[in-house]
């Protein structure tokens, strides 16, 4: 029961995963037609276009998604592969600890990160 | 070619270290099957040889082995078939040898009596006692070819994924619970998600396709996997679709019996 939500979310995260992904290359490649992502016009990676999506609180809950989605997905994903090896019931436990910890942790930094971008892109 | 060459690999635990290869000549006779060859060789070369067979006719599932590097049914494959003269024979992968070509299927058998193959119901009725369930043609073509199934073990042995991972329930087992899951006249999804939504369930597999493949039957284990990793996928999701089981049609009142057909027999059991 447990693995069938967890496989089920996981399943989500990189539907998830898949369409941020999508439009991070929307934004970053097709600025040329959809411009309206780069208000500062010229090149996405222009410090007055980064600015403005960092400021954005979209853009803040989009990376703060995204974070969390390719974390799970990829760590999940990650925690399959090595559970198929059939390791010791004691190895696994340790895995899915260290796992989660490593997960939360990089997911702390990363909205840390992303707030911290959004509230230094405001007050500029 | 008038003469076969059986390479057959041997092993019998307590006696021998580790597993070896014996060659063999058969005499090719038109309509050889492998296991017609292996019954030349005990007949006239050696008696101590060991394999599992029953039927002869591609049904019981007994004599799963592989053949030149195929997991097949020894009954069901001509040696003309392989196109070769030399035939390499050992016993199922992925199971403990018993001896010779015997591979011990007892675990699998576990695994499959674990998901319940069997048609439950809550309602308390059973078609013997109360007569037959309703199940339409449509209703039958969504577990029919799963049906097929003959237990040889032949996809377990193909699976990549039961080669690597000794908690993987397999392609069987997981084809059989499918068949049931998806039978109108069952009502066990419920008692089966207790197995299958834990860690041995279908998401394990990794779709290689090759439980499909080998089956002699044409069953496609492969398929019922992947449509029970989305029905479980919707359970969580509280989109699975629920449909009342199929209802029980009663046993007829007024039907009258015509001149000249006998009674049935009473039962002898039950």
């Amino acid at each position: 029961m447990r693995d069938q939500k967890l496989w089920t979310v996981h399943i989500l995260a990189g539907a998830g995963v898949a369409f941020l992904l999508g439009l991070h290359m929307i934004i970053m490649h097709l600025d040329r037609y959809l411009g309206i992502f780069n208000p500062a016009g010229g090149k996405p990676i222009e410090w007055g276009n980064v600015a403005a999506r960092s400021g954005s609180a979209w853009f803040t809950a989009g990376y703060i998604l995204l974070l969390g989605a390719a974390l799970f997905h990829g760590l999940y994903g990650l925690r399959n592969i090595l559970f198929e090896l059939s390791p010791p019931a004691g190895l696994k436990k340790a895995i899915n600890v260290l796992f989660w910890l490593g997960g939360l942790g990089l997911f702390a930094l990363g909205t840390w990160a992303a707030v911290a971008g959004c509230l230094t892109a405001r007050a500029l | 070619m008038s003469e076969v060459i059986f390479h057959v690999r041997r092993y019998q635990p307590g006696k021998d270290a580790r597993p070896y290869y014996q060659e063999f000549r058969v005499p090719l006779t038109p309509g050889l099957t492998v296991l017609d060859g292996l019954w030349h060789i005990k007949e006239t070369q050696d008696p101590s040889l060991a394999w599992r067979f029953s039927c002869r006719m591609g049904i019981c599932g007994s004599c799963g082995m592989l053949i030149n590097g195929r997991a097949r049914l020894a009954c069901n494959t001509q040696i003309t078939e392989l196109g070769t003269s030399r035939v390499c024979i050992a016993p199922l992968p992925n199971f403990d040898i018993i001896r010779d070509l015997v591979p011990d299927l007892q675990p699998m058998f576990r695994t499959h009596k674990e998901m319940k193959p069997f048609i439950i119901r809550g309602d308390g009725l059973t078609e013997s006692s109360e007569g037959e369930f309703i199940q339409t043609s449509e209703e039958l073509e969504h577990y029919l070819q799963f049906s097929y199934c003959i237990k040889c073990g032949c996809c377990m042995a193909a699976c990549p994924t039961v080669a690597s991972d000794r908690e993987y329930a397999g392609p069987m087992p997981l084809a059989q619970a499918h068949r049931y899951n998806r039978d109108s006249r069952d009502m066990g999804f419920a008692e089966r998600k207790q197995v299958l939504g834990g860690g041995r369930g279908p998401w394990r597999c990794h779709f290689a396709g090759e439980c499909s493949r080998v089956c002699p039957k044409g069953v496609d284990p492969a398929r019922a996997i992947q449509l029970m990793k989305r029905e479980l996928f919707l359970d969580v999701l509280h989109l699975r679709g629920k449909s009342c089981a199929a209802p029980c049609a009663g046993k007829p009142t007024d039907a009258k019996r015509r001149e000249g057909i006998p009674e049935a027999p009473k039962p002898t059991v039950g």
